[in-house]
């Protein structure tokens, strides 16, 4: 048991740290070629400073996603030998044509985007723009075909205990991935949003009065405003499609034990698994059964529902998965408040200049806030589809390795001591990016006043 | 699928062969990269800047072969996966830790000045160094058959130090392409002196790997494969005078012959890769589990070889077109 809890705190560790990463560089990619094509049909040297500054960005978020992404190839072997044993057939083809046709693509047009503008002529500059951009998405599409086959497994047979692939097409377009993949690559261009207006906003709180700023704030803002009800939207989509598919994750998500009509919204709840109930309920009545069916009198399932016959619950542990889920909602509600109260105050101030300063520091302590609502949502999934690795065909327990525990527990403090570290490197020098660029770039008005307003690390 | 006979036959064979393939071509790129790394410690800080030049937009791809490699064993071998992973446990997680710290150094030292930069510098070599050792271990380890003794403990960390030493070698000879002047001089001298790692690696494990198999020591001094196997040490002897011979002749005066010690030091690794995988054939896990045993259901397998046919040429297209584009002595690299 205690096995199985490190290897799983081990692996969430190495997957939570690795989803930052790529959750920047699929939509930065893209913002990259927006930023290059601007200027390809302008001339305007200004997307380009644009350009030059995020393409920084890229390249260290790129790193970092790489390396821990070759830790988590190692870690399904010595973490979960179980579970390419036993759906090897399904989950291989997949990962392999992830590094087949997203990993090499990426990485040999890489070096031509970030050193080679010099180099190559200009179109083929914006093409490995393009090439880079389109290999993140590809390799996101093939991870999360695979991530959405392990919740709603399709297209296979069991024979002698091992998975084997009947029908790829089904595999492929199982029913949870449109829904999961349109969820995390909006996800992913939300996390931008808000890290391109975050960092916008602090170089113009220090001063930075160049147009490469506004263009980039400007830039930030109306992706946040325009992808977060869309959002919502496919948010909504995906949770209808679990509600059909894992029931006991959205009775979890609900905080939810009994089915019935009239569930009510909970806001606020303590869920206890020993006594089956919840404590200080804060509730919307019949909050649940509207959003879940549109209809006050919809039945909504209850986590008492879901039990192997032995009497073990076959539902996921409650509180962490309603916990999760809020924390998204939450940080969802506040992305859509900061980004429309910003174009309204935008529109009413006339401009970044007259822009109330708590606002623009209001955005800057958001810069990080997609990274909260992704990993609160991949909890709510990963942590809702427990006990299953894969829904009803392998379970956790049954695929962990049997390697002592204190050589887990020993390399997993190893791995959480270099990640804290990484972490507070990366978000350090991405402001030590945004001071430096501001510095040589912009010409501010007095050196003197910049240095005050340079917060502490 | 049954064009080529039982496809339970040819399609794992197959897959050996590729996931041979990536982990030679991984040894050679990856290990010049890594090899950069660790003679870092003994350039100047503007050397340093030239050397990181000299490897910085390659070293991405390069590294990509390590996850194709360990792919198609995870996907081709699951068991075999498995088994060897949770062996290597440790070794590997220090590989990992490596190879964070040398992949995140390249970013973070560019992007800050002063004992900031001195700092990732030395997470760069020492990323670099734990990932090479580690590795090293690894094969020995593998090559002792997965067992942890106090003997093979002692063999892995010999081949842990010549692997390394290869590594120089061939981070040195890359240097010797890519730069020109007193650095060159330097790097020249750098790969005379990992040469004798070299030596003393492929020696040490051409002799522990018939002792300690009675099976290799089967096919290697039976008749009639003791002659068809004679080439590959004699060829080596002959590759290593030839490159020590270079060596004191380089760094030449037009810059002529500046490839030659990569090229040379890149055939050794193929014809000790080769030798070894003769060796170990037809055992995935060394004397445990074979190819065939520990192979996919041949559908998927089918699945994956049809893309890899249609894919590889276009990576190795693309490749060649990276390389061609920073071909040349390395210069200043800069986002602009």
């Amino acid at each position: 048991m205690e096995e199985l809890l490190l290897s799983r705190i081990q692996f969430a560790a190495n997957i939570s740290f690795h989803i930052l990463f790529p959750t920047i560089t699929i939509a930065l990619g893209w913002v990259l070629l927006f930023f290059k094509l601007r200027f390809n049909a302008t001339g305007d040297d200004r997307w380009m400073a644009a350009y030059r500054f995020w393409v920084k960005v890229f390249a260290l978020s790129f790193g970092l996603g790489v390396v821990s992404g070759i830790t988590m190839s190692f870690q399904f072997g010595t973490n979960w030998p179980g579970f390419m044993e036993t759906v090897g057939n399904v989950a291989g083809p997949l990962l392999a044509y992830e590094v087949l046709t997203a990993f090499f693509l990426e990485a040999a047009f890489l070096g031509i985007m970030l050193f080679g503008s010099r180099r190559v002529p200009n179109w083929l500059h914006t093409l490995a723009t393009f090439l880079v951009a389109f290999g993140t998405t590809v390799s996101a599409f093939w991870i999360l075909v695979l991530n959405s086959w392990m919740h709603t497994p399709t297209g296979f047979e069991m024979r002698d205990g091992v998975v084997h692939a009947t029908d790829w097409i089904a595999i492929v377009f199982n029913p949870s991935m449109p829904y999961r993949l349109t969820h995390m690559l909006l996800a992913s261009g939300l996390t931008v949003a808000f890290l391109i207006t975050g960092v916008s906003a602090y170089r113009r709180l220090i001063g930075d009065t160049s147009k490469g700023v506004r263009l980039a704030f400007k830039t930030g803002i109306w992706m946040a405003a325009i992808l977060i009800p869309v959002q919502i939207y496919a948010g909504d989509l995906h949770g209808l499609n679990t509600l059909e598919h894992q029931p006991q994750k959205v009775a979890a998500m609900e905080g939810n034990w009994t089915t019935g009509p009239n569930v009510p919204l909970l806001l606020f709840a303590l869920p206890d698994e020993e006594a089956r109930e919840n404590r200080f309920e804060l509730a919307i009545p019949n909050g649940a059964s509207l959003i879940l069916k549109h209809d006050p009198q919809g039945v909504v399932p209850g986590l008492n529902d879901f039990y192997a016959e032995d009497g073990t619950p076959l539902h996921p542990p409650v509180a962490p998965v309603f916990w999760s889920f809020r924390v998204m909602v939450g940080t969802g509600m506040l992305m859509l408040l900061a980004s429309w109260g910003t174009l309204i105050a935008l529109r009413r101030s006339g401009g970044i200049d007259k822009l109330n300063p708590w606002i623009l520091r209001g955005l800057v302590a958001m810069t990080f806030s997609g990274w909260i609502a992704t990993l609160a949502g991949w909890y709510t999934t990963e942590i809702g589809r427990q006990p299953w690795l894969v829904q009803g065909v392998l379970t956790t327990k049954a695929a962990v390795a049997d390697v002592p525990a204190g050589m887990v527990a020993s390399t997993l403090a190893a791995y959480l001591v270099v990640y804290a570290v990484l972490l507070a490197a990366y978000m350090t020098v991405i402001f030590r990016l945004a001071r430096k660029t501001t510095n040589t770039d912009a010409r501010p008005h007095s050196g003197a006043a910049q240095v005050s307003l340079v917060p502490a690390e | 699928m049954t064009l080529f006979g039982d496809p339970a036959i040819w399609l794992p064979l197959a897959f050996a062969a590729l996931m041979g393939l990536s982990i030679l071509v991984y040894v050679i790129l990856d290990g010049f990269d890594l090899g950069v790394g660790i003679l870092f410690s003994f350039a100047t800080d503007a050397e340093k800047d030239r050397m990181v030049a000299a490897i910085g937009p390659f070293w991405d791809a390069n590294e990509t072969w390590l996850v194709l490699a360990v792919g198609l064993l995870l996907v081709a071998f699951p068991a075999a996966h498995g088994t060897i992973l949770t062996a290597l446990y440790l070794p590997v997680a220090v590989m990992l830790i490596g190879l964070i710290l040398r992949g995140v150094a390249f970013e973070f030292r560019a992007k800050t000045t002063g004992s900031q930069k001195a700092r990732w510098n030395l997470a760069f070599f020492l990323g670099s160094l734990s990932a090479s050792l580690s590795q090293g271990y690894m094969l020995g380890i593998y090559i002792m058959g997965l067992e942890q003794t106090a003997t093979t403990v002692a063999f892995g960390l010999l081949t842990a130090v010549c692997l390394t030493g290869g590594y120089g070698l061939i981070g040195a000879s890359w240097l010797i392409i890519k730069t020109e002047g007193r650095l060159q001089t330097k790097a020249v001298n750098w790969a005379r002196r990992s040469l004798w790692g070299v030596i003393l690696g492929l020696g040490a494990v051409s002799l522990a790997s018939p002792l300690v198999s009675s099976r290799i020591f089967e096919k290697w001094f039976s008749f009639p494969s003791i002659i068809l196997l004679a080439p590959l040490p004699l060829m080596s002897a002959l590759l290593l005078f030839v490159l020590w011979t270079a060596l004191k002749h380089l760094p030449d005066s037009k810059d002529r012959w500046s490839w030659v010690p990569f090229c040379i030091t890149a055939t050794l690794f193929a014809l000790a890769f080769s030798g070894l995988a003769y060796s170990f054939y037809p055992y995935v896990v060394p004397e445990k589990l074979t190819l065939y045993e520990s192979a996919s259901a041949p559908e998927s397998l089918f699945i994956i070889l049809l893309g890899a046919i249609f894919v590889l040429p276009v990576i190795i297209g693309y490749t060649i077109l990276a390389y061609t584009v920073f071909r040349g002595k390395a210069t200043e690299l800069t986002y602009d």
